[in-house]
């Protein structure tokens, strides 16, 4: 056997003695979630359906909840196995990765395509009865079919002609159609929002006095600074005049802005993506496997308690 | 020794930043904050407000980036309980509606169980809705055109709700707040609502995305969160003003905070050193 392989077995081995005396011998055990159960609209008699929402253990009237007990431990589960991608390409990786993809996929397919957007923007529109009888039974009964949507159904059905083997051109004209419709709907509003808007939030006083008629430096700093790299980004990216004499100067101070705020957003990713990674962690600890509580979910006192 | 640290394994890196997270956020350590004048501005325009003022939330973000947005959502949502703002939930991502089901039932329903606030009266979950800047157009000038019923399929007109009877057009809204991580989100909501129509707009965005936010302060945007550090920034403003808020369960962004100071100091090292191998390998050349 190979030297790695008996380090990794001896880590397999060990992570799975240390979860199974947590879970099975810790006082309070690990990777449990508790419900309870709640009316949707405590305001109404006649609607009494019930759901499920999250409560403390030992709290009155919390269950133990099995599917999102599992569902807990997949996710710490699944979030070992993407860290485990740092040491290098695995099995476990392409496993998580692989149901990622797929539950993504068709979550947006299925939520988001189908019963968020075809049924109560399309079906609900063009046959609210049947609708009404298969899928939506809260649809308001005053509801009239709208032959108004037929055309987004025929545009969406010439949109679907791409995938047959002839006639591919068909999908041509509902594409012109969205290309078109978008255009104009971004044209104005960035135009007002982002160009005007902005030309107007550029124009700022360059020497800033108080109302007591003192110079406000600080402020008279950040407009000069604030217009004048507008200014000379703007010249930068102005190709009519050569990059010599003083607008290569300018242009020069352009890049430096440039790069300066190339270098905030990079710094900001970076913060980013540590936040991401300290939420993982404070998971896979606090929910998973109990060693601390920051938000008092828990009754008892932790093992790490800060 | 440079030929060490030249062909050092990357994997080293790795464990060393996971260290410099994982014992922070088990240490639990927490800095001051003191909040810059745009975090400063969105708690006020939220502060300012008349009790019981109509805010629509936007959850326009997935699990994925939950790390860093769920502490503003948690911040923000807590301070609008506090002044009993009536509070309008949606989302433009299909995968928001969780995300908003799950504040609900986190702060609004357990945090503030003993001021009974009550669906349709002092909060509705309008759930998400297809269209992305189409959708916010339509809200410009028929609400409830794009949004006819709520996310239990209860029609806004219902007796139920009473907070939506009022509710005709997007400003009838006394402030939106976006909660953002990429399209369609901060900017589509600078575009189609708060420069068309002059409606208040704060923006919670993921670090990636603030950078993008700046321009748009302080004349189309009230006020920004920006990142982890926005959000530690928010309930720095929410525990001054509501001393119960000092309490650390309540300051997850500022327990987050810690974390990110060794990682940031972390790389600040690492790219020092990376420099001056790079030198110091000149230097040798140049000798040579």
């Amino acid at each position: 056997m190979k030297r790695e392989t008996i380090v990794w077995t001896i880590l397999f081995i060990a992570g799975g003695l240390f979860l199974s005396y947590r879970a099975a011998f810790s006082p309070h055990g690990m990777g449990k979630v508790y419900v309870k159960a709640e009316q949707v609209n405590p305001n109404s008699q006649t609607d009494l359906r019930t759901k499920y929402i999250g409560a403390r253990p030992g709290e009155k009237g919390a269950v133990l909840s099995i599917p999102r007990s599992v569902g807990l431990w997949l996710a710490a589960l699944f979030t070992l196995a993407i860290f485990s991608f740092l040491y290098r390409d695995n099995v476990f990786f392409k496993i998580a990765e692989s149901v990622m993809v797929g539950v993504s996929a068709g979550w947006a397919m299925v939520t988001a395509g189908f019963w968020d957007t075809l049924v109560p923007k399309l079906l609900a529109k063009l046959a609210p009865d049947m609708t009404r009888a298969w899928a939506l039974p809260k649809l308001e009964k005053t509801s009239h079919a709208d032959p108004l949507y037929l055309v987004p159904l025929v545009l969406g059905i010439m949109l679907l002609w791409r995938l047959a083997p002839r006639g591919g051109w068909i999908a041509r004209w509902p594409l012109a159609f969205i290309v078109g419709t978008f255009a104009g709907i971004k044209l104005t509003m960035y135009l007002d929002a982002d160009f005007v808007s902005q030309i107007r939030s550029t124009i700022v006083p360059l020497v800033v006095v108080l109302q007591s008629g003192q110079l406000d430096v600080w402020a008279s700093i950040r407009n000069v600074g604030l217009v004048f790299g507008v200014l000379s980004c703007l010249t930068y990216f102005f190709f009519s005049v050569e990059h010599r004499g003083i607008a290569g100067k300018i242009a020069r101070i352009g890049i430096w802005y440039l790069m300066i705020t190339f270098g905030a957003s990079f710094a900001f990713t970076v913060m980013g993506r540590i936040a991401l990674l300290a939420s993982r962690i404070t998971f896979l600890f606090d929910d998973w496997l109990w060693l601390m509580d920051p938000n008092h979910k828990r009754p008892w006192e932790p093992f790490f308690s800060g | 020794m440079l030929d060490f640290l030249k062909n050092l394994d990357r994997r080293w890196i790795f464990l060393a930043m996971l260290l410099a997270v994982a014992i922070p956020v088990v240490m639990q350590k927490t800095f001051p904050e003191k909040p810059t004048k745009l975090v400063q501005d969105a708690f006020d325009a939220i502060e300012n407000l008349p009790d019981e003022s109509n805010v629509l939330f936007s959850f326009d973000y997935e699990p994925s980036t939950e790390g860093e947005l769920a502490p503003m959502a948690k911040a923000l949502i807590r301070h609008c309980c506090l002044k009993r703002h009536k509070m309008f939930f949606m989302t433009l991502w299909p995968g928001g509606l969780p995300l908003i089901e799950q504040n609900i039932e986190d702060i609004i329903s357990k945090e503030y169980e003993e001021e009974h606030f009550a669906r349709g009266k002092d909060y509705l979950n309008l759930g998400y809705n297809a269209g992305r800047e189409v959708a916010i157009i339509v809200m410009g000038t028929n609400f409830k055109r794009m949004f006819p019923t709520d996310n239990d399929k209860i029609p806004l007109d219902d007796p139920t709700l009473p907070m939506a009877h009022d509710i005709d057009r997007l400003d009838d809204m006394d402030l939106i707040v976006d909660i953002s991580a990429g399209y369609p989100g901060m900017k589509e909501w600078v575009q189609y609502a708060a420069s068309p129509y002059g409606i208040k707009l704060v923006i919670a965005s993921t670090a990636v995305q603030a950078p993008q936010a700046y321009p748009y302060y302080p004349n189309q945007l009230t006020g920004v969160l920006a990142a982890i550090k926005g959000a530690a920034e928010y309930e720095a403003a929410l525990g001054e003003k509501y001393p119960k808020y000092r309490d650390p369960a309540f300051n997850d962004a500022i327990r987050r905070m810690a974390p990110q100071l060794w990682a940031h100091l972390l790389i600040i090292g690492l790219i020092l050193l990376g420099n001056g191998i790079y030198f110091a390998e000149r230097i040798k050349g140049t000798r040579r």
